[in-house]
């Protein structure tokens, strides 16, 4: 019998591995985006060795150009590879959004079916590392509200790990985002099975079981909610935490049921709350459940304002595990 | 074009398809804009015609396998890249049995099998999606060419700038073709532009450019050729600025005040494609009875087309939800 020293690695190093499993199950798997190849491996060192092991045609630098980057992605899609494109940080999105929400997310409809975007977006995104308004945001409801995209946002290492290869492998366009401050933190590290290791989108991990209120959550913002939890039960308050890990398309049963056992629901995300993932979810809890709820749906996002710069504003943008907390306490008024 | 015969001419058989083709676009638009200005079909409808040449030139140097990408005026590059007339009548007019299932419309004809791989109704877009196709072919290893079509207006928007660059830089197999027809949407060029000629700006990006007169269907050819010729010899791509005139404004309906009348009156009394015909007769390659002939069968063509579009269904209800993914996600 032999036993193997459980594989403990942050999130960027799971990212990583995820694409060069891809690119070894797949030769049409290519990745390109800017400073990606060696030496730097992207500035986040993220694609670190791939372009050594897989040469510098799949592992492509790119000139500054986001809207070259994605249609290049977009008509390789087409011809049949499997690109994964890199936006360095989300908020650059703003420079290619007419590739992504006219062209990623539409073709498929627009050709009757006849040609197909299976490609994939990385990016990184989230505050907290004092970048400022452009280096920060979190932009996952663009793509929500573009039918055609799915988007998928891990919490941990292994579910990164999992829902890349997945991505990677979908036959539609996968806005994919990687929480910035969970890249290389080791508090966020965790165990990653080796291999083509894969998990689906559209189906939600319940982190943590509890009766008597659902957080419901994704990306980093699960930490918070599971924090939260951990203080609510100390209260005496029993909470159930939900990583929905992706949100196109998003696992609606698992909420249903979740909020049909405990009555009261908060949904928690770190992009600014007004007309946020959490609005739409929040509306369809009360158009399935309103009968069954004990109390009106709560959000915790981020605040509507761009977000600031100097630590302690910028904590202040931030979903904190007090802002849940008194969310919960909302519900059992 | 001049009438004397001239020694860069392409072969006969070359010179009759491009005929073939710019028959085929003539016939389809008229019909289109009778059917239009008789009230017999509702439709958002850009007329290319005007600007046949270009296709016609550039398209009879492809393959089937080559790539073409254009934009919402794009019938001309449709029809050149041979996309099946009655799908592509049915499309138009919104049907079930068209090339997209009528889920597209004229702004995003689709027709992998003919090659014609994008229709886009976004202004310069194409530029960098018809990247992808060069990079995919560069990445096989194949000797495939992608054609991507748009206007003088298009070279003033920033994917014009990140497409052309990004192709300069990894040496893809694309060639641009800017049909210059003067006007983006209802501005003249000299308004929006600070170049007298869109080829100017190859130099930008270190690829050759050329200013070719598009109404001269072998002048485009032979310009068109040997930028498809370099793009399939691994040495790059080419930004051909074809020169042309839009003979019905922006789009059907369009009042054309900002056209000078004089102006268009001019254009259309040089219209490209009789005199084409008047040069392929005055100097023998072909004759009364063939160039006729050619013109009954299109007749017949689009006349066939027209029923069997007229005559398909609208799209079924199922397809409301379908090909948003692979699977239905509401």
């Amino acid at each position: 019998m032999t036993t193997t020293e459980p594989r403990i690695m942050p999130m960027g190093m799971a990212i990583n591995e995820a694409m060069d499993v891809a690119m070894g199950l797949d030769e049409k798997v290519f990745l390109l985006g800017e400073d990606i190849a060696e030496p730097s491996g992207g500035v986040y060192k993220i694609t670190k060795g791939l372009s050594t092991k897989y040469g510098t045609d799949r592992v492509r630098k790119t000139p500054i150009s986001e809207a070259a980057i994605i249609g290049a992605a977009v008509g390789a899609a087409i011809a049949g590879y499997k690109p994964v494109a890199e936006i360095m940080i989300m908020d650059f999105i703003g420079v290619c959004l007419d590739q992504i929400t006219n062209h990623a997310a539409k073709i498929r409809y627009m050709s009757g079916g006849q040609t197909t975007v299976p490609m994939v977006i990385r990016t990184s995104a989230g505050a907290g590392r004092g970048f400022g308004a452009q280096h920060s945001e979190l932009l996952e409801a663009f793509a929500v509200h573009s039918p055609g995209m799915k988007v998928a946002i891990p919490s941990n290492p292994a579910d990164a790990k999992g829902l890349l290869i997945s991505s990677i492998f979908d036959a539609d366009p996968v806005l994919f985002v990687e929480p910035m401050l969970m890249y290389w933190d080791p508090t966020y590290a965790g165990e990653v099975p080796a291999g083509d290791y894969r998990v689906p989108l559209g189906k939600a991990n319940t982190v943590v079981e509890g009766k008597d209120v659902s957080l419901i959550s994704y990306g980093r913002q699960v930490h918070t909610c599971k924090k939260a939890a951990e203080e609510l039960a100390a209260e005496g308050i029993s909470a159930e935490v939900i990583d929905l890990r992706s949100i196109v398309p998003y696992d609606e049963a698992a909420v249903m049921a979740s909020v049909t056992k405990t009555k009261r629901a908060v949904v928690v995300h770190e992009a600014v709350t007004r007309c946020g993932f959490g609005a739409e979810l929040s509306s369809r809890i009360h158009e399935e459940l309103f009968g069954t709820l004990a109390a009106p749906v709560q959000r915790v996002g981020g605040k509507n304002i761009p977000i600031p710069y100097a630590s302690n504003l910028e904590k202040a943008f931030l979903p904190q595990v007090a802002d849940v907390v008194a969310a919960v306490k909302r519900t059992n008024k | 074009m001049a009438t004397t015969n001239r020694p860069d001419a392409p072969d006969r058989d070359a010179l009759l398809r491009m005929f073939e083709i710019q028959q085929k676009i003539k016939t389809a638009d008229e019909r289109f804009r009778a059917m239009l200005t008789s009230g017999q079909v509702q439709l958002i409808y850009y007329s290319p015609r005007g600007q046949e040449c270009i296709s016609a030139g550039y398209a009879v140097h492809l393959r089937p396998d080559d790539y073409v990408v254009t934009i919402y005026r794009g019938l001309h590059d449709h029809i050149a890249k041979g996309v099946p007339m009655r799908e592509l009548w049915a499309e138009f007019l919104g049907r079930g049995t068209g090339t997209c299932k009528g889920k597209g419309g004229p702004m995003h004809v689709t027709h992998p099998k003919s090659g014609l791989m994008v229709t886009t109704g976004i202004v310069g877009a194409g530029i960098p999606i018809a990247n992808g196709f060069g990079l995919a072919s560069k990445l096989s290893g194949t000797d495939q060419v992608t054609v991507v079509n748009f206007g003088d207006g298009a070279s003033n928007i920033g994917a014009f700038h990140e497409g052309l660059n990004m192709a300069a830089v990894w040496k893809l197999p694309v060639i641009f073709v800017c049909q210059n027809n003067l006007y983006g949407e209802h501005t003249p060029m000299a308004m929006s532009t600070g170049v007298e000629y869109i080829s100017e700006r190859a130099a930008s990006y270190g690829m050759p450019g050329v200013t070719v007169n598009g109404n001269d269907p072998v002048a485009m050819w032979k310009v068109a050729g040997e930028a498809i010729e370099r793009a399939r010899a691994g040495e790059g791509p080419t930004l051909i600025e074809a020169r042309t005139y839009r003979f019905w404004g922006h789009l059907m309906g369009d009042a054309m005040e900002y056209m000078p009348k004089e102006e268009r009156k001019a254009a259309m009394a040089a219209d490209p494609l009789p005199a084409f015909r008047a040069w392929l007769l005055d100097n023998g390659h072909a004759n009364e009875a063939q160039l006729a002939e050619i013109e009954d069968q299109i007749k017949a063509l689009v006349d066939d087309a027209v029923d069997f579009a007229m005559n398909s269904p609208e799209p079924s209800m199922d397809e409301l939800y379908t090909d948003v993914y692979e699977e239905i996600i509401k």
